[in-house]
């Protein structure tokens, strides 16, 4: 674990599987999207059941991505490994684009569904406030002028949030809620039939891939980033000596040896 | 092709989430990649302008 957390390694590595992972990626979405327009309209629901081919896999990934980013943050706190802190903060707006697509895409299912765009029930309402955790982790972040000061903060949020959650998920045993209990991931087998249930996965394993390869693309970036940023600070930092502020800072402290 | 365009009624509804998920993922990938190829570029300059420097 800790021979792949080294950041130049990251980058030769992740170098060589980023391109196979985007093809797969590719293809996978357009298996996916293909299987799903090709399945039979729900027998209730008519043609608004596709809607759940993009509706699904992008919740089970507002979960992953707040899992994700808590257990990056963990290991950004206690071991301050500076690829697991690019991990989280890479995530975030990620997460936060999946919460929207799930949310954006709820409400357009449920206004033919259910008659209403919008209820304050305990599932919509935990789902709104995971995507209000996302941007309070990102506003956080920049909230201060040491940017490790803001990460540390961030990832306290992250931490505490994650209880969010199992909430999320069991919203929907805990209290009467207007959306459906589990129909998938539940014990005693799924309930979906499997001419629906086959295109959903490939679209949810498509879904992890893609964020997987933006994860990295991103991370790539902000390594090349904070590259850039050490180097500039070099220098700038060979300037000054120029004028006359080489002497080492801890000289105007030092006791005058008398 | 129009019966299909048409989603059973459903058009409103379905190709609006279509879109939103387009929208979103296609910005995310866009801006991925040109903010990967603006930091290489820059530090490839940056590196240029140091004697000695390599990545």
């Amino acid at each position: 674990m800790h021979r792949f957390a080294n950041p130049a390694r990251f980058m030769r590595v992740s170098g060589v599987v980023l391109p196979w992972l985007a093809v797969l990626t590719s293809v996978l979405l357009a298996v996916g999207l293909v299987l799903g327009f090709r399945a039979p309209p729900d027998y209730q629901q008519g043609e608004t059941v596709r809607i759940m081919f993009i509706h699904v896999p992008s919740a089970m990934l507002s979960l992953g991505c707040y899992t994700a980013m808590a257990l990056a943050s963990a290991m950004a706190l206690i071991w301050r490994h500076p690829l697991a802190e690019i991990a989280a903060q890479q995530t975030a707006p990620l997460g936060a684009g999946f919460t929207a697509i799930c949310l954006v895409t709820g409400s357009l299912w449920g206004a033919p569904m259910w008659g209403t765009w919008w209820v304050w029930d305990a599932r919509l309402t935990s789902e709104l406030v995971l995507f209000f955790l996302y941007l309070g982790y990102i506003a956080l972040v920049h909230a201060f002028d040491d940017p490790t000061r803001g990460i540390r903060a961030a990832s306290v949020l992250a931490l505490v949030g994650w209880i969010n959650v199992p909430i999320i998920k069991y919203s929907v045993d805990w209290w009467n809620t207007l959306h459906q209990p589990a129909s998938i991931m539940r014990l005693g087998g799924s309930t979906v039939d499997r001419s629906i249930l086959i295109p959903l996965m490939v679209m949810a394993v498509a879904f992890f891939l893609l964020y997987t390869v933006l994860l990295v693309v991103r991370m790539r970036a902000s390594l090349l980033e904070r590259k850039i940023r050490a180097l500039r600070l070099i220098e700038a930092e060979a300037v000054p000596s120029d004028y006359g502020f080489a002497e080492p800072a801890h000289s105007v402290l030092a006791e005058p040896s008398a | 092709m129009s019966e299909f365009l048409a989603m059973g009624g459903y058009a409103a509804y379905v190709w609006p989430a279509y879109a939103v998920a387009l929208v979103i993922l296609g910005g995310f990938t866009i801006n991925a990649v040109a903010r990967y190829r603006a930091a290489a570029r820059a530090l490839d300059s940056l590196q240029a302008r140091r004697p000695g420097g390599s990545r």
